[in-house]
């Protein structure tokens, strides 16, 4: 052991914080035992609920802290509200959240008008680094889209000309 | 006032409209943000991977920056402090926080029960707006907060939020014996971290696998280690297992998480059609290259759904999985420590400084690793 830190002394620090006992489950826990004193602590003061809040049903209330960044709304809020009837462990708890989470982008782009705000997504996505820093591949990603856009316009038209007759 | 603002996957902005946070519990505190970073963790929530990613929602959980009013109940810090703010939200007096669990409190998530409040991440993560803004509300601000010493540099303490102790809890989890061999699924920088920091525990061999050659070429020398990109490796746990003289490595590091290339299969049931919780490749690899009886660390961070990996492999070789979201206010006093005598540098890693309006860019050019990109700090204007 001695001479292994001769080996390794051009790496500075090395190791200083080796620890014999560091097995399966220390450091990361200091036991105290509370655990068996289940949810019977001393809670914090409860921040009160200001704005509608989604609890876990696998815990009996809210927590005594939240964020309240965007409580649920619209159509994703009727999904989200739903999807907190399945635990955790769950897939009715998740699929849902993450069907709420593509219909609240269209409700984005609804809301954003509404505000009289165009979103320019092409900045959204960061185009103005893809343009500057993989120009090949900004270049590439155009002449795909162009390509599918051309052929989608070309066979609706195909498609209405048959419809005429 | 101005925070980024999330439109949905790959679509984010700076916008100027975002509402002020206020105090919403005596143990809350207001900060001016001065630095706030972004995170591989963060491009989990950009490619739409998290459920309940709401849009309108602020991210950031890397942050540093200014007190500008305290709740009642806060009387360690004062209007004017400069302090880092750990990712993880804890109140400090639940089973799991008394137990220095930090990052799996009861009281700072209502949404779930399987992950703590994190700043920024999601409503699974408790709903909470981020740090890539002008200002953001910390709750229980008498528990996470820390000032920052005075001679150090606020690009060094803004990495000390998350980066820093995740790759250090990566090396401690993995129990590593003086001389053991370990192998580091992951050049990002949580990764090349967790290499640095392997040498700390006494590591005898520190091995770094990814596929991007400017960020395996910088852990080469920043950890330093050896480093191999997995593409021009034709199956690299064979490589790792023939390195060891077919052993198996002492431990293996995944710090990659659910969005890992590298396996066909994984990325298309994982990251295309979602049937799992992200593509499992970097933890597939470790599982299978670690030695009999060997450790796996987990901190990449996967979805709450599953995922697939050889189970039976973990139970025939008797491994041992550590794995956690860093209990960054457990660490921090031994890590500030390092920081100081320099065994660590963390701003070393800082590739980008970017002023927060430009976070769209930022964001596409750590997600696509464009620029040479490792480490992007985001800096608000009145921080300039
Ligand atoms: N547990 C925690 O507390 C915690 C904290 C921070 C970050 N994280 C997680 O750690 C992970 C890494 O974070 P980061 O900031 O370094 O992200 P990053 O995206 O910058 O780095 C990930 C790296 O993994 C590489 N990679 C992809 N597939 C691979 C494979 N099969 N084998 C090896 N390497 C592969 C990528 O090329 C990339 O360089 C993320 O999942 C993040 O969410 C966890
Ligand atoms: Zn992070
Ligand atoms: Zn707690």
């Amino acid at each position: 052991m001695e001479n292994m830190s001769e080996e390794y002394a051009h790496i500075n620090g090395w190791g200083v914080d080796a620890d014999p006992e560091n097995e399966p489950t220390y450091p990361m826990k200091k036991y105290t035992g509370d655990d068996h004193r289940r949810l019977n602590y001393e809670r914090p003061q409860l921040q009160p609920e200001t704005v509608e809040v989604l609890h876990s049903n696998e815990r009996p209330g809210v927590s005594a802290v939240f964020g309240t960044s965007v409580p649920p709304s619209g159509l994703s809020g009727i999904v989200r509200r739903y999807s907190f009837k399945y635990s955790e462990g769950s897939f009715g708890h998740w699929i849902p959240l993450l069907l709420a989470d593509r219909i609240n982008v269209v409700e984005g782009i609804i809301d954003d008008f509404k505000r009289g705000h165009i979103p320019n997504i092409l900045a959204e996505k960061g185009w103005k680094a893809e343009w500057k820093y993989n120009r090949s591949g900004a270049v590439k990603k155009i002449l795909v889209a162009a390509a599918v856009t051309t052929a989608l316009v070309l066979w609706l038209s195909r498609k209405k000309k048959k419809s005429l007759i | 006032m101005l925070a980024m603002n999330y439109r949905g996957p790959y679509r984010i902005r700076a916008d100027y409209n975002m509402p002020y946070p206020e105090i919403l519990h005596p143990r809350d505190a207001i900060i001016r943000v001065t630095r706030s970073c972004i995170c591989g963790s963060d491009l989990h929530l950009y490619h739409g991977l998290v459920p309940d990613t709401r849009v309108g929602t602020t991210f950031g959980h890397e942050f540093t920056g200014i007190v500008e009013e305290v709740g009642p109940d806060v009387h360690n810090l004062k209007k004017g402090d400069h302090v880092l703010v750990p990712f993880n939200i804890a109140c400090g007096g639940c089973p799991f926080c008394k137990q220095e669990l930090f990052g799996n409190c009861h009281e700072s998530n209502p949404e779930a029960t399987a992950v703590g409040g994190i700043f920024g991440y999601s409503h699974t993560a408790g709903g909470y707006d981020g740090g890539q803004a002008e200002y953001v509300r910390v709750p229980y601000a008498d528990i996470g907060p820390v000032v920052i010493p005075a001679d150090m540099d606020a690009d060094d303490a803004v990495l000390l939020t998350d980066v820093v102790p995740t790759g250090y809890q990566a090396a401690e989890m993995a129990g590593i014996k003086k001389g053991d061999t370990v192998v580091v699924f992951g050049a990002g920088p949580i990764g090349i971290m967790a290499a640095r920091c392997a040498w700390l525990f006494g590591a005898g061999r520190v091995i770094v696998i990814d596929h991007i050659e400017y960020r395996l070429e910088f852990a080469r020398h920043y950890a330093p280690c050896e480093a191999y990109n997995f593409r021009s490796l034709e199956d690299p746990v064979l490589f790792i297992k023939k390195t060891t003289g077919y052993f198996g490595a002492d431990v293996c590091i995944d710090a990659v998480g659910c969005e890992a290339a590298g396996s066909a299969m994984q990325t298309i049931t994982g990251r295309k059609l979602m049937l799992q919780a992200g593509s499992a490749t970097a933890l597939h690899w470790a599982i299978n290259s670690v030695k009999k009886g060997g450790i796996v660390s987990i901190v990449g961070v996967y979805g709450p759904t599953g995922n697939l990996i050889p189970i039976g492999n973990v139970v025939n070789k008797g491994i041992t999985i550590r794995a956690n979201q860093a209990s960054v206010k457990r660490l921090l006093p031994r890590l500030i420590e390092h920081v100081q005598a320099g065994r660590i540098n963390p701003r070393e890693l800082v590739s980008h400084k970017v002023p927060l309006e430009e976070v769209s860019d930022a964001y596409h050019i750590f997600s696509s690793k464009l620029d040479n990109c490792i480490k992007t700090i985001l800096v608000p204007p009145s921080a300039r």
